[in-house]
């Protein structure tokens, strides 16, 4: 994705590259760069970027929002975006109004599910919850007997263990207990957690994506930089290769994620056809984020590998970024499912119609 | 950023889509008709003259091309659904292939206009089949160091020395060609070649055919000794043939032919799993389609790249390579999967025989039009690194 190709990712970009250098934030080992970034990041309007005026955000089309994600991919950006994010939108199919402040959405993963007993009371157990201990509320989707529900729940509600996923990030436990929302209303026809685990698994792609073409970047400017064996390590073909497949798997996860992005945000409904293209954007960036950054961290050899280079904000990162919202191995079954049930003769006419 | 690369999300317009439709009709009228197999891609017999006739009927060869030469004057994206469906019929495109991907665009561009008059509209018609004079037994990936000799003489030149794994010779009424015009020069090892135009049948001509591994005779060793080819059968400047090769190469890189090429496994491992897969299948299948979806995505924006009169060599390079890596992978992983196959499953046989014929294919994927390393050392390229 281009960079600064509409308003959004330019407002974005200009606040990342003054307040989220990742060069800055990575010798800043009391994370104070967090306070004024989420700060200028509010005041934008870009955490309720996917909700509408009328319920609190600024009302940022989802294609706009996706490319976001995609920048903040490219910064590695460590503050709940995304997940506010996420949370608004889903606050806004059920037209909930999205409060101020950081939030996180509940479940994160497809295993996990919150049930809404007769009592109008959220229960359930939830693992790897991006944020949950930054975020001031939760968007929570919620099964009950007559259907769906999205809820807002305070987070002080919820019983949170803290935990960090590879990437240092919080990625937390959450147990609601008979938790009484703020709000709640019924989720619109059609909507499921897989459409929840959907958009969530084409946001952390569209990061993904965004990281490696990071990696790629520093990794270039590197092996330019690098003299070993008295030449650049650059002219070396072994490392020219190693660096011509990193560029391939940022390619490749570019165009998957930007592909379902596309897909979702000219969705009339969640077919086939777009369960394909978010499957597989999940699937392949995560798979790209271990090949590629595996190159990314080969070609910087030791100095990779210690906390003062800012490679592992962004190669732990997608490591863990692959974990969220379904994991891969979870969308591979799932997709093959799907074409299993479909029948071996609708496999081609499915891809391609997209 | 030293690296932009782009791979829009480029759709297909709603006309391809009734396109799309009018060949997969045609297709399977004729395989009713028993033109083809489609379950049988290791036919020895990979050539179809009525077959290129009918295609050519139908305004799907050079659909692309002026219409004064015979051609459509449609969209890159339209030739992509053609292309796409054939191949994964399974269609024996052999015979107009390389003439309507390769040869055609480099006679619009470097040939005489009489010639084209000439040629263009054969084939459009599907009448004609072109070869690709390139390796010689000294000279594969390195193209400049090609030394079969065009030596000036009365109203043309002679030919003489050997081209090599010439896909198509046997069948092909024309071939385009590189020829030593002069010897290179100290700054310029890529200088003194020239592209030409040769027809083929004629005396002066050998072509001995070379058995492949997978049991076919495609490719074949193509002598040439003091063979005539006038002078207007030059294609753009003597000597300056390098700095004509490179901007095909992202016509020929990028398109679906690079990464469909074992694709029948994937059908039929589907077909042979059933409709309830186990897990681990169902894993596998997602995988595979999921990579399959991805790069059909980077392929398809490269062709929109193309329609709007870019030149994507990069972005070209990175869809061949990781294109060709995965079908030559894919036979492998559905041999892995197919493992544990129920015996009841009806396509048993005809998975097995596929898989044999993929795997034997599966080699020369990553080295026919560019191998790996070279796309990788143009990619590197690209990234500034060289």
């Amino acid at each position: 994705m281009a960079e600064s190709d509409n308003i959004v990712v330019e407002t974005a970009e200009k606040i990342f590259a003054d307040l989220a250098d990742p060069q800055t934030i990575n010798n800043d080992k009391k994370d104070s760069w967090q306070a004024p970034l989420w700060q200028a990041l509010s005041e934008a309007g870009l955490p309720l970027s996917w909700v509408p005026d009328d319920l609190g955000g600024s009302g940022a089309s989802l294609a706009d929002g996706f490319a976001l994600l995609n920048a903040a991919g490219r910064f590695a950006i460590a503050v709940p975006l995304a997940e506010t994010m996420l949370a608004g939108w889903l606050l806004a199919q059920a037209k909930i109004s999205s409060p101020e402040g950081e939030m996180t959405v509940l479940p994160a993963s497809p295993r996990d599910r919150i049930t809404l007993d007769a009592d109008g009371a959220l229960s359930g157990r939830c693992r790897g919850i991006p944020f949950a201990k930054a975020a001031k509320h939760f968007a929570v989707l919620a099964y009950g007997k007559d259907g769906i529900s999205i809820a807002l729940v305070d987070a002080g509600k919820g019983r949170i263990e803290s935990g960090l996923n590879v990437g240092y990030d919080h990625s937390d436990t959450v147990t609601l207990d008979k938790v009484q929302p703020v709000a709640i209303k019924v989720a619109p026809k059609g909507f499921d957690q897989t459409t929840m685990m959907l958009i969530g698994g084409v946001a952390r792609s569209l990061q993904i994506a965004g990281a490696l073409e990071s990696m790629l970047d520093i990794s270039v400017r590197y092996s330019n930089e690098r003299v070993a064996f008295e030449k650049k390590i650059s002219k070396f073909q072994a490392v020219q290769h190693n660096l011509a497949r990193l560029a391939g798997e940022s390619a490749a996860a570019l165009a998957a994620a930007t592909s379902a992005a596309d897909a979702i945000a000219n969705a009339k409904s969640f077919d086939d056809e777009v369960y394909l293209e978010a499957a597989s954007a999940k699937i392949r960036c995560a798979e790209a984020a271990e090949k590629g950054g595996g190159i990314a961290h080969q070609v910087h050899g030791a100095i990779g590998f210690t906390n003062e280079h800012i490679l592992h904000r962004y190669s732990l990162r997608a490591l863990a970024w692959r974990d969220d919202f379904g994991s891969e191995s979870h969308w591979a079954v799932e997709l093959g499912k799907l074409v299993a049930r479909r029948g071996a003769d609708e496999l081609w006419p499915l891809v391609a119609s997209r | 950023m030293t690296a932009a690369l782009r791979f829009d999300p480029i759709r297909l317009p709603e006309k391809c889509e009734q396109l799309r439709k009018e060949v997969r009709a045609f297709l399977a009228e004729e395989i009713a008709a028993g033109t083809f197999d489609p379950h049988k891609p290791n036919r020895e017999d990979t050539d179809a003259p009525e077959f290129s006739r009918r295609v050519g009927a139908k305004g799907w060869l050079g659909m692309t091309w002026p219409k004064k030469y015979g051609g459509q004057e449609r969209s890159f994206l339209e030739r992509y659904v053609v292309t796409e469906e054939m191949r994964v019929a399974n269609a024996p495109t052999r015979r107009f292939f390389v003439a309507d991907r390769q040869s055609g665009p480099v006679l619009i561009k470097y040939a005489p206009e009489h010639i084209k008059m000439d040629i263009l509209p054969r084939i459009c018609r599907g009448e004609i089949c072109f070869a690709i004079g390139m390796s010689e037994p000294n000279s594969g990936s390195d193209l400049f160091a090609a030394k079969t000799r065009a030596t000036k003489t009365d109203g043309g030149y002679l030919i003489n020395g050997t081209k090599i794994w010439t896909s198509s010779a046997h069948i092909a009424d024309y071939m385009i060609a590189i020829f030593r015009t002069s010897p290179p020069t100290k700054e310029n090892r890529r200088h003194g070649l020239t592209q030409f135009l040769v027809k083929m049948k004629q005396p002066g001509i050998e072509v001995n055919p070379i058995g492949q591994i997978t049991g076919q005779y495609e490719f074949n060793e193509v002598v040439f000794t003091d063979f005539f080819v006038p002078e207007d059968h030059v294609l753009g400047e003597v000597d300056g043939a390098w700095k004509q090769a490179t901007s095909e190469l992202a016509y020929e890189r990028s398109g679906p032919e690079r990464f469909l090429e074992t694709y029948y496994v994937l059908t039929e491992l589907v077909r042979a799993v059933g409709p309830d897969p186990d897990t681990r299948s169902a894993e596998g299948i997602g995988r595979l389609v999921a990579q399959l979806h991805t790069m059909r995505r980077m392929s398809v924006s490269v062709a929109g790249m193309l329609q709007a009169g870019k030149e994507p060599v990069v972005e070209a390079s990175i869809v061949k390579d990781i294109g060709t890596v995965w079908e030559q992978q894919l036979p492998h992983r559905v041999r892995d999967l197919a493992a544990f196959v129920e015996e009841t499953a009806t396509n048993r046989e005809t998975l097995q025989r596929q898989l044999d014929f993929a795997i034997k294919t599966a080699p020369k994927l990553t080295i026919q039009g560019g191998t790996t390393e070279v796309l990788r050392g143009i990619i590197a390229r690209g990234l500034g690194l060289r």
